[in-house]
């Protein structure tokens, strides 16, 4: 029988270069674009799942620019069946908050879907945030930081959480929402086959109509926070260099250092 | 029909019986908003067991501490805690309700966010509030840049979540805050999670997120051996354990210690980078730290040239030498 599995990716700037305009707002129009790393982990599992419990779908489903094909399209070279681009003017300047109120959506027409995987945050906005939001906005259960997925059924998952002193094993009931680290698995390359077959795959396009999404909760009007202002972080004075010719002389001085600032 | 709320919540966490000191942080950025406000703080404990904590929580500045004890809360299931913070809320009505950008603080601030109709920010290392309005600053695009974001929720409350580390923890005061019971009724929520088990960690080292030191180590080392300098100075130190991408790859430690854009973002008061050139993902995740002292033998890669201290050396020789002379130190200064 199997499952539906969707997996939310972003596309999003290659974080390493971007640049902020005279009006404090990011530029990222000549960066090089891609699937958010992060979202890679998660495609990767879905297959993994995928593979395990037969007759399963992996849908790829993204939000944002109609550039976000592209990522799309990566995710399809690797295995996942289907995918699709949530995309309207409309959404422009949405929060977390009305983001994850479209994505839910979107999953809601999907129907079926049985299990929604995140990467554990983007690499622009990095809230980190978008697993809990749309399990909540789904009325189901979420889990993040998951670093191994146990057990999966046609109707649980089983996974394992980091927690900073530990893992906790949690059984979610399916429908749930499941947020995965890079810990998780070694995602693999695209075959050649994938390649062209993602490259003759038609991805559908939805609108904020579409997906039924009411306009006073998406986009900038509909967002409860709002972007102000982008700056550099501002660059570190220079520093000091530790005198000394000798490693003993070198620990010497430092730990002086350290004891001026009450370090030691 | 706007929401009227009024009051902080800083939500502090228990677990496996330790109260979590970046309720205290919390209290120190709540503490800047009420004051702009006129209102009052709340710290909340949420889970089984927290009434004990409630007195530690109580001696820490707030105005109030909220404890929604129930044994359906002994450990971490996401719908549980949101739904039991939901409900008491729903009730109380606050304004703002702050979270540590934790993993629980991820988990279960966006789900009270949802059921309470509020807005949510992520991950804020300063607050502001102007003309009773609030505003946050965070990192973005691997902290490269700070963005000044404005959170208006007009039908439920501001909810963010705070960077580890970012707000100075509330000193302990003599004064202690009133403890009120709140009540927390699972049939509240819906819950689909099993809670199977929980394993703790075998090594007893200092978690990466709260330490006010950290020493952590890269490719520099040369092999998985030499890492034991690095855990030797951290004991030294009292720090915790941190790690580049590349010696995690090379599976000489845990993907827990790596620091950087792909593993923890961490704000210590100090930090030695030793054999960390200094990757722009690696300085992603540690350029905030108040004190970066980098060991390297090559002075001008990147993170030696933005270090506060650079010591340009061996680190077979620089460790061992700054370890004699901390056990030299300590041992003066305990003498005197």
């Amino acid at each position: 029988m199997g499952i539906h599995i969707a997996v939310c990716v972003k596309r999003t700037p290659s974080s390493a270069s971007v640049a902020i305009d005279g009006n404090g707002q990011i530029q990222t129009a000549g960066l090089p674009h891609g699937i958010n790393p992060f979202d890679e982990y998660a495609v990767e599992e879905a297959l993994r799942i995928k593979e395990k419990i037969e007759g399963s779908k992996v849908t790829i489903l993204s939000a944002g620019a109609a550039e976000s094909e592209e990522v799309v399209k990566a995710a399809l070279a690797l295995g996942a069946d289907e995918g699709i681009v949530v995309c309207d003017p409309a959404f422009d300047g949405s929060d977390t908050m009305a983001t994850s109120l479209i994505l839910g959506k979107a999953i809601e027409k999907l129907g079926d879907v049985k299990l929604v995987l995140f990467g554990k945050q983007t690499n622009d906005g990095e809230s980190g945030h978008m697993t809990a939001l749309v399990g909540a906005r789904l009325g189901r259960p979420s889990v993040s930081a998951v670093r191994k997925v146990v057990e999966s059924t046609e109707d649980a998952i089983t996974v394992e959480r980091a927690m900073d002193d530990g893992a906790d094993t949690l059984k979610l009931a399916l429908p749930a929402v499941v947020g995965v680290s890079k810990e998780i698995n070694e995602p693999r390359l695209p075959s050649l086959k994938g390649k062209m077959k993602a490259k003759k795959a038609v991805i559908a396009k939805w609108s904020a109509a579409d997906i039924g999404a009411d306009a006073a909760l998406i986009g900038k009007d509909g967002s409860p926070t709002s972007v102000v202002k982008m700056e550099p972080v501002p660059s570190r004075g220079a520093g000091t260099v530790i005198a000394g010719e000798t490693p003993e002389d070198l620990a010497k001085n430092l730990v002086e250092k350290l004891k001026e600032t009450k370090f030691i | 029909m706007a929401y009227e709320g009024k009051g902080v919540w800083c939500v502090g966490e228990v677990q496996h019986g330790v109260l979590s000191s970046s309720l205290f942080e919390l209290i120190t950025a709540g503490r800047k908003i009420a004051d702009a406000r006129g209102e009052t703080v709340t710290a909340v404990l949420v889970g089984k067991g927290v009434s004990a904590k409630a007195e530690e929580a109580a001696s820490r500045g707030a105005d109030k501490v909220l404890v929604l004890e129930h044994d359906a809360l002994e450990q971490l299931v996401d719908e549980a805690h949101a739904g039991a913070l939901t409900a008491a809320a729903g009730a109380e009505k606050p304004k703002t309700i702050l979270f540590s950008a934790s993993i629980f603080g991820r988990s279960v601030a966006p789900r009270v966010a949802v059921g309470l109709n509020g807005g949510i920010a992520s991950g804020a290392t300063n607050i502001s509030v102007a003309d009773g309005k609030l505003t946050i600053e965070r990192g973005a695009y691997g902290s490269a840049v700070v963005a000044t974001v404005a959170v208006n929720a007009v039908n439920g409350p501001e909810i963010i979540t705070a960077a580890p580390m970012a707000f100075e923890r509330s000193a302990p005061s003599e004064s202690k805050a009133e403890v009120v019971n709140g009540t927390v009724d699972p049939s509240t929520w819906t819950q689909n999670t099993e809670f199977v088990s929980f394993s703790a960690d075998e090594s007893s080292e200092i978690d990466l997120g709260g330490a006010e030191k950290i020493v952590a180590g890269g490719r520099g080392l040369g092999n998985a051996e030499n890492f034991n300098l690095i855990r030797n100075l951290a004991k030294s130190l009292g720090a915790a354990v941190g790690a580049s991408r590349a010696v995690v790859d090379s599976g000489w430690i845990p993907y827990k210690n790596q620091v950087g854009l792909t593993g923890r973002q961490v704000r210590p008061r100090l930090y030695v980078a030793c054999g960390i050139s200094g990757q722009i993902q690696h300085l992603a995740g540690m350029k905030s730290s108040d004190v970066i002292v980098a060991i390297n033998t090559d002075a001008d890669c990147p993170m030696m040239k933005m270090a506060t201290y650079a010591v340009k050396g061996d680190l077979t020789e620089v460790i061992p030498a700054m370890v004699s002379e901390i056990d030299r130190a300590r041992g003066s200064s305990n003498g005197s």
